[in-house]
């Protein structure tokens, strides 16, 4: 499954080029906004909520569209994307992991084998595959129902969902904000190991800037529709910028 | 009752059969359009206001009134089941579409966002999550049309579609509770089964519950009703299509109507056993409430019906009431030809007017003859009286007036109920029919009219002009409605009118055992 250097392109996986993106003419949520995700980094939007960090991760599988630039996945615009095709090839987890109730574990994960039209043996080859790969047991968990399961197996649902019919962008919108904090601590040291064997490009959404240092390549500070910082996390660490030293600040005023 | 049950037990099941079926039907027609329309309206926000508007204005037409309406339009009006339905289908549409937009709209945001993001169409978020989610609750909406339709298809009996509102309707006119409760009875326990199966259903579809399967007993219960259910309404379909069958043997069809009280419909019964003994198919339309009659027969849906001129002059030409006789019926005949292009028969002998009653007990005690001897008691009386009096023309308005009467109090009920309610002291003068068999039978006495206020109501045919066209063949008489009408001309006294009333309403005798026996003695038919 790694992704040998050899392959990946030159060109980034994901841009954005001065995009903004406003609700009929009001107020911009997104302004302006420019920045490049290279293929295999985890990168990491930060900010407070209301930042326009969740409206970013949107644009790029065309949930939304934007008012003027262009975001540009795989070097072609989301606008010349079939958003249908775009959206099967891109990953989605969110909080509380949006799981189908009416679905089995099994149903749930896969959900996009089957609509791509995977035969079933296959895809139910795949979803052991993936279900072992998160840290969940088949045999237990496949036919269980989401109801059934704690907040961090439906989480683990949710991302082996996402990794069904291997995606090269996987795009994350808090998914382990709503665990409580051993399991959140637990998944996030997983997400690493995970990251680093399956080579994939992720978008991560989080307001934790623990969560930010911890997982990302890159973290991206937004504040009012705006990156204000693109950094690396050593590079945030040092930064001078004030909402950079005032998330860190939080940081230590914990311990 | 068990005697009554083991004599009409296969006629109870039969109405019992039409009744589902309507309901059936109906519900079917309700959920293809209300299900889509429910859809529909949730991708498009501007159109919700005014379709969940009009689905419940709809609601809120009391049903006769629709039905008045829906007979004379093309299509879908009428008599019989198509209109019935058609007044169903609109009652249980609002329930069926309100519930689909609750529940599509309370399915879960995340749970919406993740299908779209994991490259669903909207095809498929609707049918494979949206649906899926909100089905509880459009089981519950389809639950509660079910049972409201149950309950309206009662009226359908009034436009003559059957099911069980034809026993309500025969039992509140014959004051037989035997009837009454051949058709509450199994219409309650028909809505409390449907309530309870679709619970069943529901809970099986219950998404935030999805190990809930009902248990075997339930589930055996819910397949044996559903059975019972097909199985009725197959028999219902047998039924419909033997009557049709058969009558492409006759020699010609004709549609007899009949409003809704005994007297009509023994009248109409007399011309469909004239028109049957000259082998000519009937279809009784019988039973039609208010003004029905009238809008079937001006939009050709029954070729006649017994009228009383009294009636036609001021409900229907709306002119003010006159004493007359002659003069009524000739203004009548004159109108009815221009106007609707329909014949008045030669009046068939008796009189029909209005009959203000008192118990013959209070009358003797008070030695009451006249209304207007009645005047003086009236303030210490409670008056009963039908919704029709109360409204028309020549009804309590000036009836009050002509006599300067003053009561302790009036209420306002179905005519068939004052009737009783004053044999029962719950009130002691009401506004009965002259010819009704039961004032002899409950020992009523009728005090007369000395004022004269109230108009003539001579018993008339209203028919068709073309309704003698219908026979074509040769060997039959070229007009048998023409000559049946001849032979009814003044056939009927008023004191044989009271007696035939009598016979079905006092001795609670069939109608057409009743009129058959009258046709012989009159040597009408042999």
């Amino acid at each position: 499954m790694m992704m040998s250097l050899s392959e990946q392109d030159h060109e980034p996986l994901v841009e954005f080029r001065d995009v903004s993106y406003a609700i009929n003419g009001g107020r911009p949520i997104i302004d302006h906004l420019s920045f490049a995700v290279e293929r295999g980094e985890t990168f990491v939007l930060l900010g407070e909520s209301g930042c326009g960090k969740t409206t970013t991760l949107k644009l790029v599988n065309r949930l939304l569209a934007p008012t003027s630039g262009e975001v540009r996945v795989e070097g072609k615009t989301t606008a010349e994307w079939d958003a249908i095709r775009l959206r099967r090839r891109t990953g989605y987890v969110i909080q509380e992991a949006g799981l189908f109730p009416h679905f089995t574990v099994e149903q749930n994960v896969a959900l996009v084998p089957a609509l791509e039209g995977w035969d079933e043996a296959r895809g139910r080859e795949r979803v052991r595959e993936l279900l072992s790969l998160v840290g969940l047991d088949p045999e237990r968990f496949a036919h269980r129902y989401p109801r059934e399961l704690s907040g961090g197996q439906r989480q683990r649902v949710g991302v082996a969902r996402a990794l069904a019919a291997d995606p090269p962008l996987l795009l994350m919108d808090e998914p382990f904000g709503a665990l409580d904090p051993l399991t959140r601590s637990s998944l996030q040291k997983e997400f690493v190991e995970l990251k680093s064997r399956l080579g994939k490009t992720v978008i991560f959404v989080t307001h934790d800037v623990r969560e930010a240092l911890l997982l990302g390549s890159r973290i991206a500070l937004m504040d009012a529709g705006k990156v204000v910082l693109l950094e690396t996390p050593n590079g945030f660490l040092k930064s001078e910028n004030k909402l950079a030293r005032a998330y860190l600040e939080t940081l230590r005023s914990e311990f | 009752m068990l005697e009554f049950l083991k004599a009409n037990w296969s006629d109870i099941l039969a109405h019992i059969a039409q009744h589902l079926w309507l309901v059936f039907i109906s519900i079917a027609i309700a959920v293809v359009i209300g299900l889509p329309l429910g859809v529909l309206i949730t991708r498009r926000k501007r159109l919700r206001g005014p379709v969940l508007g009009i689905a419940n204005v709809m609601q809120t037409i009391p049903s006769l009134a629709l039905f008045g309406f829906l007979i004379p339009l093309p299509f879908i009006g009428g008599i019989g089941p198509r209109t019935a339905i058609v007044a169903l289908v609109f009652y249980a549409l609002l329930p069926i579409i309100r519930n689909t937009v609750t529940g599509i709209l309370g399915v879960d945001r995340n749970v919406r966002e993740a299908a779209v993001a994991m490259g669903m169409t909207d095809r498929q978020v609707l049918f494979q999550v949206e649906l899926p989610l909100a089905m509880s609750v459009i089981l519950t909406g389809v639950r509660v049309a079910v049972v409201i339709t149950i309950g309206v298809a009662i009226i359908a009996a009034e436009v003559g579609a059957g099911g069980l509102g034809e026993y309500i309707f025969r039992g509140l006119r014959m004051d037989d509770n035997r009837l009454l409760l051949a058709g509450a009875v199994p219409s309650a326990l028909m809505a409390l089964v449907a309530d309870f199966g679709f619970s069943l259903i529901e809970r099986r579809f219950d998404s935030t519950n999805p190990r809930t399967r009902a248990g075997k007993p339930l589930r055996a219960l819910a397949w044996a009703v559903l059975v019972l259910g097909v199985a009725l309404m197959g028999y219902a379909a047998w039924r419909g299509i033997k009557s049709r069958s058969s009558s492409s043997l006759s020699h010609g069809h004709v549609t007899v109507g009949s409003k809704d009280f005994t007297e009509s419909v023994l009248l109409a019964e007399i011309v469909a056993q004239m028109l049957e003994a000259r082998n000519i198919e009937v279809d009784r339309r019988f039973d039609l409430g208010g003004n029905l009659a009238h809008s079937a027969l001006v939009g050709g849906q029954i070729d006649l019906y017994p009228e009383y001129t009294g009636t036609a002059f001021t409900a229907i030409l709306h002119h003010q009431p006159i004493t007359d006789p002659k003069a009524v019926y000739d203004q009548v005949q004159r109108e009815y030809s221009s106007q609707f292009n329909l014949w008045v028969s030669d009046p068939l002998g008796f009189d029909n007017t209005f009959a203000i009653l008192v118990r013959g007990e209070d009358a003797r005690r008070l030695n009451l003859r006249t209304v207007s001897g009645a005047a003086t008691h009236a303030r210490q009386w409670h008056a009963g009286f039908g919704h029709d009096f109360m409204v028309r023309p020549d009804g309590y308005a000036g009836f009050a007036r002509a006599y300067g009467l003053q009561f302790a109090g009036t209420s306002e009920m179905a005519l068939d109920l004052t009737y009783t309610a004053l044999a029962s002291h719950k009130v002691d003068l009401i506004a009965g029919n002259s010819t009704d068999g039961r004032i002899a039978a409950l020992d009523l006495v009728q005090l007369e009219d000395d004022k004269h206020y109230f108009p003539p109501y001579e018993a008339v045919f209203i028919m068709r002009p073309t309704a003698d066209d219908v026979v074509k063949d040769e060997y039959v008489r070229r007009r048998p409605l023409m000559d049946i009408m001849g032979r009814l001309a003044g056939a009927i006294s008023t004191d044989e009118m009271r007696k035939l009333n009598f016979e079905v309403d006092g001795a609670r005798r069939d109608k057409k055992v009743v009129v058959h026996e009258w046709l012989i003695k009159k040597g009408f038919i042999n």
